[in-house]
Formats: C-alpha cells, structure tokens, sequence
C-alpha cells in the first residue's frame, strides 16, 4: 500500500538498524532465535560448528534488524548479540515495507 | 576386536588457559559469567540459560553493584546457575538455598540475596523453608525455574508435575495433581508474585527488576522448557516445540487471582504479575517488636541503677 505523504510526526521517530554479532562455537542450535526473531532475520545455516551443531546465520538483507535484542535475551547459550549500527530517518519505502510486512504479504510471514 | 585406545596427552594448562582467555569476553554478557564457565552442561533447547540471561539483564537494567548482589542456589539442574554467575553465589544443600540465604539477608541487609533455584529444590526437599520465609516475609528474591520434574536425577516426577503427566516414574501417567505454586506463594504470604514463562524473555527481565526493587519476599516462576526430562516422555518434542507450546498455550492476565493458576496437562494456563503489594518485612517487625523494647527496658534499668 502505498501512503500519500509521511507520518506527520516522522522527524521525531528513526529506525534503529543493528549489527547482529553470532558467537558460532557456543550455540548449540536449538533455534529460539530463529524462530522468535519478529523481523525473521536469522536462518539455520548448514555449516557444522565445533560442537556439531547448526548455528544461526543472517538472512539476505541484515538491514532488517531493529536492534530490538530478542535474539540475544532468548539465547540460552550467550551466543548472540546485537550493536547499534545507526539509527536511519524514515523514509516512504521503510513505511511500505512495514505496511505490507504486517499485512502478511511478505512470505516469511505466511509461512509462520 | 581388538581395541586401540587413544594416547592418554597430558593435560596442558597453559593451553587451557589461553582457549579460556580468548572465549571470555565475547558477549557483553560475559562481564557477569565465570571466565572459563561457558558453555554450560545444560541440553539444548533447555530454558534454564534463558531464565539466567534475563536474570542478568535485570541485574544490570537495576545497576545493582556487582558486590551487593548475592545468588544462592540448591541442587539440580538450576542449581548450576550459582557456579555460572560470576558474583557472590552460593551453592547449598539441596533444599536449603532459603535458609541459607535468609541467613545471609538478615546477617548483611545491605545485600541484595537472590535465590535461584528449581522447583523440586524449592518445592519438594524445601517446601517448609520457602513457605516460613514467606510467612516471616524476609528480603528475598525467589527465582523458581518450574520444568515440570526433576530435571538432573533423571526425569522423576516432582510436586509440580501436573496430572496424567508422563515422567521417567510415573510411565503410566502421574497420579497426584501438581502444586499451584503463585497460588501456594501468595497463600504463604509473598508480597510480589508472578509467573511467566522462557517464551516471556521481556516479560520475565521487567518481573525480576521490579522484584529486585522490593523489600520483602517476592516470587517468580519462570516456566521452562526441559526437552530431556519432561518433554521427550510427555511428546512435547525439542525445545523448541516446547516453546511453541508455552507461546499458544500461555495467556497473559496481569492481577489475576493466582487461584486460576493451576496447571493441568495439555491445557491453557495462566501467566502474569498476580501480586505487587507491600508489607513490613521481617526485620522491621523484628527492630519494632524486639530490638527496640529490648533496648527501651535496658535505658529503664540503667536509669533505676544510677538513681
Ligand atoms: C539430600 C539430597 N536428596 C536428593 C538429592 C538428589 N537430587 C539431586 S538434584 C534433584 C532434583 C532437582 O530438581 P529440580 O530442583 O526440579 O531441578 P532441575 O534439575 O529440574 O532444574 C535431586 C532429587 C540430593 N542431591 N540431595
Ligand atoms: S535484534 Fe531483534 S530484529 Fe535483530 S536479529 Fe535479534 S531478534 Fe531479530
Ligand atoms: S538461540 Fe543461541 S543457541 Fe539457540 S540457535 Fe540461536 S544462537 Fe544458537
Ligand atoms: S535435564 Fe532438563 S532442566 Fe536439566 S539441563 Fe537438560 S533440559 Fe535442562
């Protein structure tokens, strides 16, 4: 959908954009970041950390992560974290992404 | 067959320590873990390292100085957390984390005693500790993990697990129905209590700080996965699925009666703060009623002597 202008009061408000930091010898793949990620960030990667187990990697875009530190409060093992990179001006594209991510058009929505 | 045994090399501390060096340090987090600690014995997809994370983050979110913070924890599985942390922690008896740390409250007020600690320790061998220092309200803050059995012996069924439940001693299902523990913690007489579950990572770090912020004994039941013990015989699956299962099975009610609580298996539950009340604690009613008259007849006596 598309929105004639910006939010009135979009100056006030930025989007956090994060550095997600995966500390791979520590995981032991057991996905909660993966699936509990809300902007669906992560996937299971198909390299064998030293444990044998299948760590997390970043989705396509890493730019999708708001630095909100689910993943890193849900790991149960310290083995992912986040930094903030910058905090970005909205734009008219981040509110057309954002209005079709919530109106469950993009597929990693659907498939949950 | 023959057998090849690997050589026996030996242990090379130097190397240890360099491999211990280089790990710690890594996540922030790890400004509060013991060098050398991580990782943890616990299964994947166990809840118990979530339940510490958010513990840490209340810590750090309460900018509780590292050395007024003290964590005292019994037996078992969550017991471990005591030899993770990297403060003034205390691994008791199993049972006896409460007396323990009640010791510790009332010899040093200034500290701030945690008791970390899993639901058989808390609620089978400790039962009587915990429902005494609720009732006397002394200034602890009782983190319970609840995974539903005991988790390091082996799966046994514990006094939480709920009805019909399957557990390595009760194949057939479990006869007895579990403890509703907000319910038996806000009988006893806590002042704070809540019950969220692994799925609740936020919710769980706001509950604990409010805690941490409260003079007198408050209570927390974290509700974790524990794909070993209780969720393999009962068909819950991986860690994972356990965690899919507390997120559709939980229903968020803040200020709920803690007698809707109760558990029952494969049924939805409730989750929430039930409780945030006030009351003097046990060492204000102890200055009020007994150091203070105490001293006010000494001062009687002492003037009756001089005059
Ligand atoms: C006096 C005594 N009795 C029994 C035991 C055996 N024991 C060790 S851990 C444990 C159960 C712990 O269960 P829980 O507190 O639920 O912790 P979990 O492992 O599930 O996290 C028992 C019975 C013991 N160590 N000491
Ligand atoms: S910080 Fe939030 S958005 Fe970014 S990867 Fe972690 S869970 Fe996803
Ligand atoms: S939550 Fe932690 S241990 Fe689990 S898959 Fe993600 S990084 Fe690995
Ligand atoms: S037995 Fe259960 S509680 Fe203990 S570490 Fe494994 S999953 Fe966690």
């Amino acid at each position: 959908m598309k929105f004639w202008r910006l939010p009135l009061d979009a100056e006030a408000h930025s989007i956090p954009q994060g550095m997600v930091h995966i500390i791979e010898s520590r995981c032991k793949g057991c996905g909660f970041c993966i699936e509990f990620c809300p902007n669906g960030c992560l996937k299971q990667s198909k390299r064998f950390n030293v444990k044998g187990y299948h760590p997390p990697e970043l989705i396509f875009q890493a730019e999708d992560c708001v630095e909100c530190g689910l993943c890193s409060l849900i790991c149960p093992e310290f083995a992912i974290f986040t930094e903030l990179k910058e905090a970005k001006k909205i734009t008219e594209n981040d509110i057309e992404k954002v209005t079709t991510r919530y109106s469950r058009k993009d597929k990693r929505y659907t498939k949950r | 067959m023959k057998v090849r045994l690997r050589d026996i090399s030996q242990f090379d501390k130097e190397a240890a320590e360099t491999a211990i060096q280089k790990d710690h340090g890594l996540h922030p987090d790890d400004r509060f873990l013991k060098p050398g600690r991580i990782p943890h014995i616990w299964c994947p997809g166990c809840g118990l390292g979530v339940v510490l994370t958010t513990f840490i983050e209340a810590v750090r979110r309460n900018q509780i100085p590292i050395d007024k913070c003290v964590v005292v924890s019994g037996i078992g599985c969550t017991g471990r957390v005591a030899g993770y942390l990297d403060m003034d922690t205390y691994h008791t008896t199993h049972g006896r984390a409460i007396p323990f740390a009640t010791g510790l409250a009332l010899a040093n007020p200034e500290m701030s005693v945690t008791v970390f600690s899993g639901d058989g320790d808390l609620f089978a061998i400790g039962g009587n500790h915990l429902i005494h220092a609720a009732r006397r309200n002394v200034n602890l803050k009782v983190i319970c993990v609840n995974n539903f059995n005991f988790g390091m012996t082996g799966g046994q069924v514990a006094p939480t697990t709920p009805l019909e439940a399957r557990t390595s001693t009760t194949p057939t299902g479990n006869a007895e129905p579990g403890f509703n523990l907000p319910y038996l913690a806000h009988a006893a007489g806590a002042i704070y209590v809540a019950r969220w579950t692994t799925f609740h990572p936020r919710q769980l770090v706001h509950s604990i700080s409010q805690a941490l912020n409260k003079k007198g004994f408050t209570f927390v039941e974290a509700i974790a996965p524990c794909p070993t013990g209780y969720g393999r015989p009962n068909k819950l699956g991986s860690g994972l699925e356990e965690m899919r299962f507390y997120r559709d099975m939980s229903e968020i009610r803040n200020g709920a009666d803690p007698k809707l609580a109760e558990i029952k298996l494969r049924q939805r539950f409730i989750v929430g703060t039930f409780l945030d009340s006030e009351r003097p604690d046990f060492l204000e009613n102890y200055d009020k009623n007994v150091v203070s008259r105490v001293k006010s007849k000494q001062k009687v006596k002492e003037k009756g002597k001089a005059a």
